[in-house]
């Protein structure tokens, strides 16, 4: 292919010469800016692996299982974080996906056309607001009213379930998930609306053509239509929540504590990193952290191949029930 | 007020009830106006064929009758459609009803991402059928009414994306005649296909015509010629002319249409 291109233009004119060598510039360009993604990924992972290997020496598997977390006696465990990462990721997805998905239905399909736009603008608003303010917020006015109007009467009825245990402090597992929810419903109702908005109109008229109703067409036809972008959306959406600092570190709590009760201070992965590394005295305790970040860089990486792994199986199992 | 454009007796000698009319029919989108007082009547069980150059107004006709331009926003319907003498534009008309009884085939073929089961079986479904027997029955005889149940038989389960372009469009008036409609609105549904296949869906429209009402709009005025047994011509949004398919294809009454089928515009 190449040689042929080379002889033609040998054969036609130096214009066409000049093109080509450009072409060639070009594409080294490009070629060198892809691999200066993939080569810091791999640096990036290569540093953090480097700078745990006291902390991987040292505790060896554990630290994924051990719930200590001493750094007075340097023992270190990462089990309470990545709990607590992952309660309140999920609790999070499983509130803002629903909202998130009857906003992004409403503005798409329901609407009239004028209130579209604003809202819209008003929630995607919700994204532009840097997160310490969410923390700010989340601190000093929903923590306290949480406290005082959903979580002392939750603690006083219904204590005696593991999922409400222990005193209504305020900060907590529970304050975590709503900011974290509030966070995130921006992206997946902004990404879900785009989604919808681009299925074919011929689709939608297939099914009011075969007699259906409008809420028939949304669940059975445009959702369907739309559900391998659907789900890239809340895949986002979790990514953003499992990596979220600033917001979960105020209203937390930051107890390391392995707790089934949303009323409970926790701790997450991004939450400890950001805390503790200004007081990280120690090479094993410094390592300890970073070793934190590898697994949270680790887990990141592990959800987004089962996300491309679900959109495979979705597209290839296309019509498959 | 123009006077209806009505199919004479025929050879026959029986007059039949039309089984759709539309009196003083106009469409408006925004401030453009679309349609201009049609009157036409279409029989029953007959292929009425609509031709014209683009921008006509002759698909927007066939959307005023299942009422799809409901869907469009800013589009405004005056006049009335009647069907079996029932008005389609009255507010008490369930919508959802008539376009069980008038379906639709569009354009482009526009299967459902979904299996070619489930794509015959959508209709039928949402309209109350659960049984698998009963659901089983439906697919089959729609397959085989559309000409494509040979060819899907073993693979029901797979994707309806993966068939050809005229396979997905048999598959798409499969899904129609799946609810069992009384009329078929074809809007251009050979205009993606290859001869081959366009060929196919001319003959099935003769096979389905003794069952149903066929009103088709075309481009491709030798299709019109080949399938219909009335022929109507928009220009500009009006109905200039509707005649006898042989008729209007010979003798044709106005200057325009005349123009038009011997390709001197459109």
């Amino acid at each position: 292919m190449e040689a042929q291109a080379s002889a033609d233009s040998k054969a036609t004119d130096h214009a066409r010469g000049a093109t080509f060598w450009s072409d060639r510039l070009f594409k080294a360009v490009v070629v060198a800016c892809a691999s200066v993604m993939g080569l810091l990924l791999l640096l990036f992972a290569y540093e953090l692996w480097q700078s745990s290997q006291l902390s991987i020496r040292t505790f060896g598997w554990r630290f994924w299982v051990s719930r200590d977390w001493d750094p007075v006696r340097e023992r270190f465990g990462a089990l309470p974080f990545i709990w607590g990462t992952l309660l309140s990721s999920i609790a999070a997805l499983m509130i803002a996906v629903p909202l998130s998905l009857g906003t992004a239905i409403f503005i798409a399909e329901v609407a009239p056309r004028w209130l579209r736009q604003p809202v819209s603008f008003v929630v995607e608003l919700l994204a532009a607001i840097p997160s310490v303010v969410y923390g700010l917020w989340g601190m000093f006015v929903m923590v306290p009213w949480l406290r005082e109007n959903v979580q002392k009467p939750l603690a006083q009825r219904f204590g005696f379930i593991p999922l409400f245990e222990g005193p209504a402090v305020g900060v907590s597992m529970m304050a975590a998930i709503l900011i974290l929810s509030v966070m995130i419903i921006p992206y997946i109702t902004a990404v879900s609306r785009e989604v919808i908005l681009a299925v074919p109109r011929t689709q939608r008229e297939a099914s009011y053509g075969l007699g259906a109703t409008k809420w028939e067409t949304i669940r059975y036809v445009v959702l369907r239509y739309a559900r391998v972008g659907i789900l890239g959306a809340i895949i986002l959406g979790y990514g953003r929540a499992v990596g979220e600092t600033m917001a979960v570190t105020m209203v937390i709590g930051n107890r390391p504590d392995l707790t089934t009760s949303l009323l409970q201070p926790g701790y997450t992965m991004a939450s400890v990193i950001a805390n503790e590394f200004t007081e990280a005295t120690s090479p094993l305790y410094l390592s300890a952290l970073t070793e934190i970040g590898l697994l949270l860089f680790a887990i990141t990486l592990l959800i987004n191949a089962l996300a491309r792994f679900l959109v495979w199986r979705v597209t290839k199992g296309e019509g498959r029930y | 007020m123009a006077t209806v454009m009505s199919p004479r007796g025929g050879g026959a000698g029986t007059k039949l009830p039309p089984k759709i009319s539309t009196r003083n029919l106009d469409v408006y989108y925004g401030n453009f106006h679309a349609l201009k007082n049609v009157n036409l009547d279409i029989l029953p069980n007959h292929i009425t064929a609509l031709i014209g150059p683009s921008g006509c107004g002759k698909s927007t006709f066939l959307r005023c009758l299942n009422r799809m331009n409901d869907l469009i926003e800013g589009a405004r319907v005056e006049g009335s459609v009647l069907l079996d003498g029932q008005d389609v534009n009255d507010p008490r008309t369930d919508v959802v009803a008539l376009r069980r009884r008038v379906g639709m085939v569009f354009q482009q073929p526009n299967p459902f991402p979904m299996s070619i089961y489930d794509n015959v079986a959508y209709g039928p479904r949402i309209h109350g059928i659960r049984k698998r027997g009963k659901l089983n029955e439906i697919v089959e005889r729609s397959l085989r009414q559309a000409a494509l149940w040979d060819e899907v038989k073993d693979k029901l389960r797979q994707s309806a994306l993966a068939l050809s372009g005229g396979q997905q469009q048999r598959l798409c008036i499969a899904r129609v005649l799946a609810v069992e409609p009384e009329v078929l609105l074809m809007d251009e549904p050979a205009s993606a296909l290859d001869p081959a296949a366009t060929f196919r869906i001319e003959e099935l429209m003769q096979e389905l015509k003794d069952r149903y009402t066929i009103v088709i709009v075309t481009h491709n005025m030798q299709q019109a010629a080949r399938v219909s047994q009335y022929t109507g011509f928009f220009l500009k949004g009006e109905l200039y002319e509707f005649d006898e398919t042989a008729t209007i294809f010979t003798t044709p009454k106005r200057r325009e249409t005349e123009d038009y089928i011997r390709g001197r515009f459109g």
